[in-house]
């Protein structure tokens, strides 16, 4: 499978994952989310962008439970909780957001 | 050993880890058994020994190997609430190590301790 | 005469063979898990130094630099690139790769 942004075509696995994680950027997410009819706010980045500094830093997507507590610890109780995030990222928060930032799927997830 | 606690039964599980990281995949396999498993909420330690120690040396660098460095995932164990982490002092020692070299903080033990917390396991999981 | 070896002094007894094998003026590379042996105060660093005396030692950096062992090798230990490991298979009549 693959995705097309601006004329390029990426590799993706048969979950819409990108196959390399170089080939992220703002637009390959916005091109994501609107084959998914989700529009990107300042809330939904600012999850993808939580998600790519964690990767940068564990070299790991965490599961949704590890997302959850580690996005309270950083951005305030009222975003670190299971519904904010699935008001977001309907089809879970860790996937889905994980999906746009270009990540593969999260490890330990269930 | 196991603990009833309302409806669910937590058991302590072992991660046995004495395989350097690159040279096998068993080091990678054992650490994400240990995070998909972290999802169970069980009592989870690790222990480190042999070259097992090896797979937490600072200063890990794969790119001329074009292999993915795992060693900075040890680090967010934490955020999965795995925090025993056992390495045996013999196995550091004869490699020339200190805890001061490894990238997490750990508990570092003999090997007799090691074997007494291998006893005290309701499940060892070997790599 | 080339010699490799790509196991874990401390789980394999590879590096032990490999030492008693090689002659004076041979080569030894340490690639992969070999180059553990490279590093200093380790519980074989005696048996390193003592075949530093004879035969010419070189590690695989990459492999090296894998392990986080780039601070840690020894003197004597000379470190290749993928280049240099070319060089050294070019260079000698014949390769033991020591498994």
């Amino acid at each position: 499978m693959s995705i097309e942004v601006n004329g390029q075509t990426f590799e993706t696995d048969e979950e819409g994952y990108l196959a390399n994680r170089s080939d992220w950027s703002e637009d390959v997410a916005k091109e994501m989310a609107r084959i998914d009819s989700c529009e990107l706010t300042d809330n939904h980045w600012e999850v993808i962008n939580f998600l790519r500094e964690y990767y940068d830093e564990y070299q790991i997507a965490p599961a949704v439970r590890v997302l959850t507590k580690a996005i309270g610890k950083k951005l305030g109780a009222d975003k670190g909780n299971s519904k904010y995030l699935y008001e977001l990222y309907p089809y879970g928060p860790a996937k889905q957001a994980c999906k746009y930032a270009g990540l593969p799927k999260p490890t330990g997830c269930v | 050993m196991a603990e009833q606690t309302g409806e669910a039964v937590v058991k302590k599980f072992l991660y046995v880890n004495r395989k350097a990281p690159y040279g096998t995949i068993y080091a990678l396999e054992s650490l994400e058994v240990v995070l998909i498993g972290a999802a169970f909420e069980q009592d989870v330690s690790l222990a480190f020994m042999g070259d097992g120690v090896y797979q937490l040396t600072k200063g890990q660098d794969t790119r001329g190997l074009e292999m993915k460095n795992f060693s900075p995932t040890f680090r967010a164990l934490e955020d999965y609430d795995v925090t025993k982490l056992y390495v045996e002092q013999e196995a550091l020692q004869a490699r020339g190590l200190t805890e001061a070299d490894l990238v997490v903080p750990v508990e570092v033990v003999s090997a007799q301790r090691m074997a007494e917390i291998m006893e005290n396991q309701d499940v060892i999981l070997s790599f | 005469m080339l010699h490799t070896v790509n196991k874990s002094p401390f789980d394999h007894n590879t590096l032990e063979a490999c030492l008693k094998y090689a002659r004076q003026g041979s080569a030894v590379l340490l690639i992969e898990d070999g180059v553990y042996a490279a590093a200093r105060n380790t519980a074989v660093s005696k048996q390193m130094q003592e075949a530093l005396k004879s035969v010419s030692i070189y590690a695989l950096k990459p492999d090296v630099e894998a392990r986080g062992m780039q601070n840690r090798v020894m003197d004597g230990v000379r470190l290749v690139d993928y280049g240099g490991f070319v060089d050294l298979v070019v260079e000698h009549n014949a390769v033991q790769s020591w498994l």
